[in-house]
């Protein structure tokens, strides 16, 4: 088991915010919140604009492909844990999931502006650490960090 | 260039936003699919697009888009337009193609938020 180096460090902000899924016209509600909460910690724009995305995009797809979930949010004083999990069908294949283009949304997805099989590619990208893990007919969790590069980010 | 010489060069209609007309904006980027618009948009930015339902008001959102410019005369729906004023976020529609919105603004000196998208990864 790895040691998590950074576990003796306080936790400034945690929360679990449940997202329904199906529900489109609330799609995003969730990641606007965490955004506020973090302009109100007063993070840089730059860290807040990355875990936002990567919410937004993990609250899309939990709205968009499963049944119920949540995001759950740490903030500690070196980076940003975001993690979403849900109850769904799951995803059978990974590595075809993970692949930019690839992707099973439906029309109503694809007329959101979303399903064009870049979701997982923007969270990773825009994550420091990634990590995905499905089970098929039980649902899938992603696990991302952003860390807090306090030289550059003045706090 | 602020958001009032943007909403005259592109002959455009303020939907939401009036207040902030004296904003001012450098760059750009035109996209109807929202993740791309996620990836490389940068902060500040105009965002040209032709999609209406709310989500574009959240990538907004999420992104710190200045302004949103709806191309094509296209009128978004009550519940982006209540969103987009509970965000603060400007909207205006203009009659002008994608193309002639993105030419006209150009032609002003309005950029894109970046060239190629193999310049590295825009993340402010």
């Amino acid at each position: 088991m790895t040691k998590n180096v950074f576990a003796h460090e306080t936790t400034l902000y945690e929360n679990k915010f449940p997202v329904e899924g199906g529900n489109f016209d609330k799609a995003g509600q969730v990641s606007s919140q965490i955004k506020a909460i973090l302009k109100r910690m007063k993070l840089s724009s730059e860290i807040i604009r990355r875990v936002a995305l990567v919410s937004y995009e993990s609250e899309i797809n939990i709205v968009s492909y499963a049944r119920k979930g949540h995001i759950h949010i740490q903030v500690k004083p070196d980076y940003v844990l975001i993690e979403a999990i849900d109850e769904g069908d799951g995803i059978p294949d990974l590595e075809l999931a993970m692949q930019q283009g690839w992707s099973t949304a439906s029309q109503r997805i694809r007329e959101m502006g979303f399903g064009a099989g870049m979701g997982l590619c923007n969270i990773k990208n825009f994550s420091d650490f990634f990590r995905i893990s499905s089970d098929v007919g039980k649902g899938t969790q992603l696990k991302m960090v952003i860390k807090i590069d306090k030289i550059f980010d003045g706090i | 260039m602020t958001l009032r010489e943007v909403k005259d060069i592109l002959d455009a209609e303020v939907l939401v936003g009036q207040e902030q007309m004296d904003k001012d904006v450098k760059t750009a980027f035109g996209a109807d699919l929202m993740s791309d618009v996620l990836a490389f948009a940068k902060a500040g930015s105009l965002l040209l697009t032709g999609l209406t339902n709310p989500q574009v008001v959240r990538t907004s959102d999420v992104l710190d888009i200045a302004a949103i410019i709806l191309v094509r005369g296209k009128k978004p729906s009550p519940e982006t337009l209540t969103l987009a004023e509970e965000l603060k976020i400007p909207i205006m529609t203009t009659k002008f193609i994608l193309f002639e919105t993105a030419g006209r603004l150009y032609q002003r000196g309005i950029v894109g938020c970046m060239e190629r998208v193999d310049e590295e990864r825009v993340r402010t």
